[in-house]
């Protein structure tokens, strides 16, 4: 392999950060320049040392979110050079590492923009309309205790490896920020799929399709125009035949019940 | 004070039985006159939470992420035990019972541990009807795998992506509560304090981490599922956020701390790459169903691992322990790992590092069935290490994973605090010295589904509770004692920022408290501890405000706490002149360098009460008896 990482020099970039201090505040971009960024940096590590930075040297260091930093909590998300979660392919931001950027490189880095999703801080938005779309359905309603032997239900293997496929989505919201709707589909397809997928979920199918997708709109996320964005920009290469497959569960939903 | 289990009586077969049924009832309707505050949604929370909301109590959840769905539960990769015994091949309620004991080096309870592989199937059961994609045959049926420090395929799993599901199980379970009114959920709100009011736990104090607004919140009940304390050690697997802030606070209001320094050190981590790492990442423990772990032969063996022949590799744990294998347990596979390394035969640039090699599984069962079964983990490595394991060995090192000592908690789950219960990672109950693989998540889910719905109802239907609401002087007072700390760490206004400062105080940590412990070495962090906390108040320099989203005066709380924490996880190995588990006493082990117990002097639970921050803390002992896994040396060869 070229390049190999451990042998390429540290890296001189140019940072250009959305801040803005709160929900009502304008917001802007600011210009940092960040050196000595070894190539074996993750994303969020090159953050954190230019707050280092800026904390010692009186600043205001720049809020972004993030947790297990495994790409699993989908708790962080950046806009990266206009992408969500930035160039590579089923990554999220935590797990994107320097290696993908050239000494010089400017890098402009913004919030998820939607609507529905208000800016907190900085790059930190607000993403509780995701909870409320579970909320509104997104649940087989069982109580603890009420449960029968786990294998008195045989499910077959191909039926439950696409609902494990669309169980993958991790909630970060890089589909809405990436669908020029902003539309919400991409998440909420991923649940109803896959409930639709198992028996469990096949009681509730119905009501779950309609409230669920209501809510969505309630929210002020957008229509899906089949666009694709989402689906290119899922860190967990969620597909978008969930969409489909919500749609087809909405109409069924509609048409048979009244 | 003295320490009483409360293990009810009567054979252990028996005992949670029996001792449901003794337990007071709550009338259906009166449930909704009693608040339950429960801290955390990880899979205790999140499920404890689900649970108390639909017997009907009113519950409140906190938890410090912006969704309950993102607690550090949700990176849990290998699986989650229980005794089906679906593959037929000798597992049982007593078989799981015992290797956790066993697992656990004899350091845990007895009654509690049976109880877990009681209702360990359960669990199972639990999440399937919640439609937790759980791996299948193709004939439909559930499938299993092998884990650590067992010999029967107990464990559960979602691809490697367990923990993600069970906790959106139990967030889907939540959620519906939520929507139901029957829990109130407050996200990015931070417990920092425990409010005890007449000797009992009333409520708690938090911040609201987006305004920065000091709030108290009123219950008959605090449970709390805050997780681990692994952070303290600074680079760990856990997630950055994950603290010891909940447990430390309500420590220090009178909660007993238990067996701070039983810590898992789990052996097959992503070595570290420089002084810019923020966090280790773990490469499940299922990985060693099929890779092999090994180092070269000769000393400084720097060539690359495909020019190493067979006959020069060193296959270290097949050739010391050929009953288990790859697959002995944490705390033994991570000591040979350092073993080696400090032998000077460790791989990588540093030398700190083994491989973990999945060549011999790629040729035996075909790439594609390697995928199948590890395909996330293996993209994961690339993506941090630049390296592809289908084509080189893994670089693997041990690292800080799991506490398995926390908050006291008696076989209610309750701890010294009468209301407090505490659940999940964040008490000590289950897994004495050391954790086996795929038992969190089935402790977490246990004590949240099935432990605490009960114990917690026996709680409030067993006492009379005087109306308390924030307007209470303790609620005040605590409100300004968390005020003033906000303040004290602000002013500060020195010239290290939180993140130097925990750096040192884990390379202190890691170096003598960390996977080998001496006399020597322990006194030494005793005296570096308190050095460092001074330190820290002198020179802590937090960015900003309190009254905004403030992610730097969080960290700063936060290691404040740990700075306190550390010394008394130091303090705790100093006095268990044994070793167990992942405590390890370089003057405690066997002439072949294995972990020896002193059942006689140190079989007991250590139960730390805290005295004031200068003042030493008190030790309290509770006693382990053994009446149904004999003690006996651990073996796995
Ligand atoms: C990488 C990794 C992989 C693992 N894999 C496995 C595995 O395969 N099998 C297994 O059995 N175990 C595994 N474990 C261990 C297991 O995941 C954890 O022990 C378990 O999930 C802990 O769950 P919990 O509910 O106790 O706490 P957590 O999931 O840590 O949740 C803590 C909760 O408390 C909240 N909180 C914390 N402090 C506060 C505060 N002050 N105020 C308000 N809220 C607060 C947080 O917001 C969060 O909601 C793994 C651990 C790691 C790190
Ligand atoms: S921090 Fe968890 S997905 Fe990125």
């Amino acid at each position: 392999m070229m390049n190999k990482t451990s042998e390429r020099p540290n890296m001189h970039l140019h940072l250009k950060i959305w801040r803005q201090l709160n929900a009502a505040a304008p917001g802007k971009f600011v210009s940092y320049e960040k050196e000595n960024v070894s190539p074996d940096m993750s994303f969020l590590e090159m953050l954190d040392e230019l707050n280092e930075h800026l904390i010692k040297t009186g600043g205001d260091p720049v809020a972004f979110d993030s947790d297990c930093r495994e790409g699993i909590c989908g708790m962080c998300g950046l806009v990266i050079n206009g992408q969500a979660h930035g160039p590579r392919r089923a990554t999220t931001t935590c797990q994107l590492h320097m290696r993908s950027f050239n000494d010089g490189d400017t890098i402009t880095i913004e919030p998820w923009r939607a609507k529905a999703f208000p800016v907190v801080r900085d790059l930190v938005v607000d993403r509780s309309a995701f909870d409320r779309i579970i909320q509104a359905g997104g649940y087989v309603s069982v109580n603890a205790g009420n449960a029968q032997d786990a294998n008195a239900l045989p499910i077959s293997k191909y039926n439950s490896d696409l609902a494990m496929d669309a169980a993958s989505c991790i909630g970060c919201g890089a589909c809405v920020a990436a669908c020029p709707n902003a539309s919400a589909s991409l998440f909420t397809s991923a649940k109803v799929s896959q409930l639709a997928l198992l028996p469990q979920g096949l009681v509730e199918r119905k009501e779950r399709a309609i409230n669920m997708v209501s809510q969505m709109d309630l929210e002020g996320f957008g229509d899906c125009s089949n666009y694709g964005e989402c689906e290119a920009a899922c860190p967990k290469e969620i597909s978008i035949s969930n969409i489909a497959r919500m749609k087809r569960e909405y109409v069924r939903a509609a048409l048979t019940s009244a | 004070m003295t320490l009483d289990a409360k293990i009810p009586v009567g054979p252990i077969q028996e005992k949670w039985d029996k001792h449901r049924f003794n337990m007071k009832l709550v009338n259906p309707a009166n449930k909704r006159k009693y608040t339950i505050i429960v801290v955390g949604t990880g899979l205790a929370g999140a499920s404890a939470a689900a649970s108390l909301g639909e017997l009907g109590y009113n519950v409140q959840n906190f938890c410090i992420q912006d969704s309950p769905r993102r607690a550090h539960s949700i990176a849990a990769q290998g699986g989650i035990n229980a005794a089906k015994n679906y593959p037929n091949d000798g597992d049982s309620v007593w078989r799981l019972f015992y290797d956790t004991v066993k697992g656990g080096d004899y350091r845990s309870r007895e009654a509690n541990v049976y109880r877990l592989a009681q209702v360990s199937n359960n669990i199972i059961d639990q999440c399937v009807a919640q439609g937790v994609p759980f791996a299948r045959e193709y004939g439909g049926l559930l499938s299993n795998r092998s884990f650590g420090g067992a010999q029967v395929s107990r464990t559960f799993y979602a691809r490697g992506q367990t923990g993600q599901q069970l906790l959106l199980g139990a967030y889907s379970s939540l959620s519906r509560q939520i929507k139901e009114k029957k829990v109130a959920m407050f996200t990015r709100h931070e417990m920092l304090d425990l409010v005890v009011i007449d000797g009992k736990a009333r409520g708690i104090v938090t911040r609201n981490l987006i305004t920065g607004k000091i709030e108290s919140f009123a219950a008959d009940a605090v449970l709390l599922a805050t997780g681990g304390y692994g952070n303290v050690y600074y680079l760990s697997t856990n997630a950055v956020n994950s603290n010891a802030t909940a447990v430390w606070r309500a420590h220090k209001r009178g909660a007993y701390f238990a067996n701070p320094c039983f810590v898992q050190i789990h052996p097959t981590c992503i070595p570290v790459t420089g002084d810019h790492q923020s966090k280790l990442t773990l490469m499940s423990e299922s990985l060693r169903n099929d890779g092999r772990v090994w180092v070269p032969k000769a000393k400084g063996d720097k060539r690359p691992a495909n020019e190493i022949p067979e006959e020069e590799r060193d296959y270290y744990l097949e050739r010391r322990y050929p009953a288990f294998g790859n697959l002995v347990p944490r705390d033994i596979a991570s000591r040979a790992a350092k073993q080696v390394c400090d032998e000077g035969r460790g791989v990588g640039k540093t030398g700190l590092a083994v491989y973990l090699d999945f060549a011999d599984a790629i040729k035996r069962l075909g790439r594609k069935a390697i995928e199948e079964k590890y395909g996330n983990l293996f993209e994961m490595y690339e993506r941090i290490t630049d390296e592809n394991p289908y084509n080189v060995p893994m670089r693997i090192f041990p690292a800080i994973h799991y506490t398995m000592g926390g908050l006291w908690v008696d076989y209610n789950l309750q701890s010294t605090v009468p209301g407090l219960f505490v659940l999940g990672e964040a008490n000590f109950s289950d897994h004495g010295a050391n954790r086996l693989g795929a038992s969190a998540l089935m402790q977490g889910l246990a004590d949240g589904y099935f432990v605490a719905p009960y114990t917690v109802g026996n709680y409030i239907g067993s006492n009379k509770f005087e109306p308390v609401t924030t307007d209470h002087p303790a609620f005040k007072a605590s409100e300004k004692e968390v005020d003033d700390l906000v303040k004290k760490l602000l002013a500060v206004n020195g010239t290290k920022t939180a993140h130097e400062l925990n750096r040192e105080l884990g390379l202190i940590m890691w170096e003598y408290v960390g996977m080998g412990r001496s006399e020597e070495g322990l006194k030494k962090a005793l005296e570096e501890i308190p050095k460092l906390r001074e330190e820290f108040w002198k020179s802590i320099k937090v960015a900003g405000t309190g009254e905004t989203l403030n992610q730097n005066l969080e960290e700063a709380g936060r290691l404040a706490d740990y700075l306190e924490l550390a010394e008394l996880i130091a303090r705790d190995a100093l006095n268990r002149r044994e070793s167990c588990g992942g405590h390890f006493r370089e003057e405690s082990q066997t002439p072949e360098g294995e972990a020896k117990r002193d059942d006689e002097n140190y079989s007991y639970v250590a139960a730390w009460e805290f005295k004031g921050t200068e003042e030493a803390p008190e030790l309290h002992k509770e006693s382990l008896t053994f009446e149904h896994v004999p003690l006996t040396q651990r073996s796995y060869k």
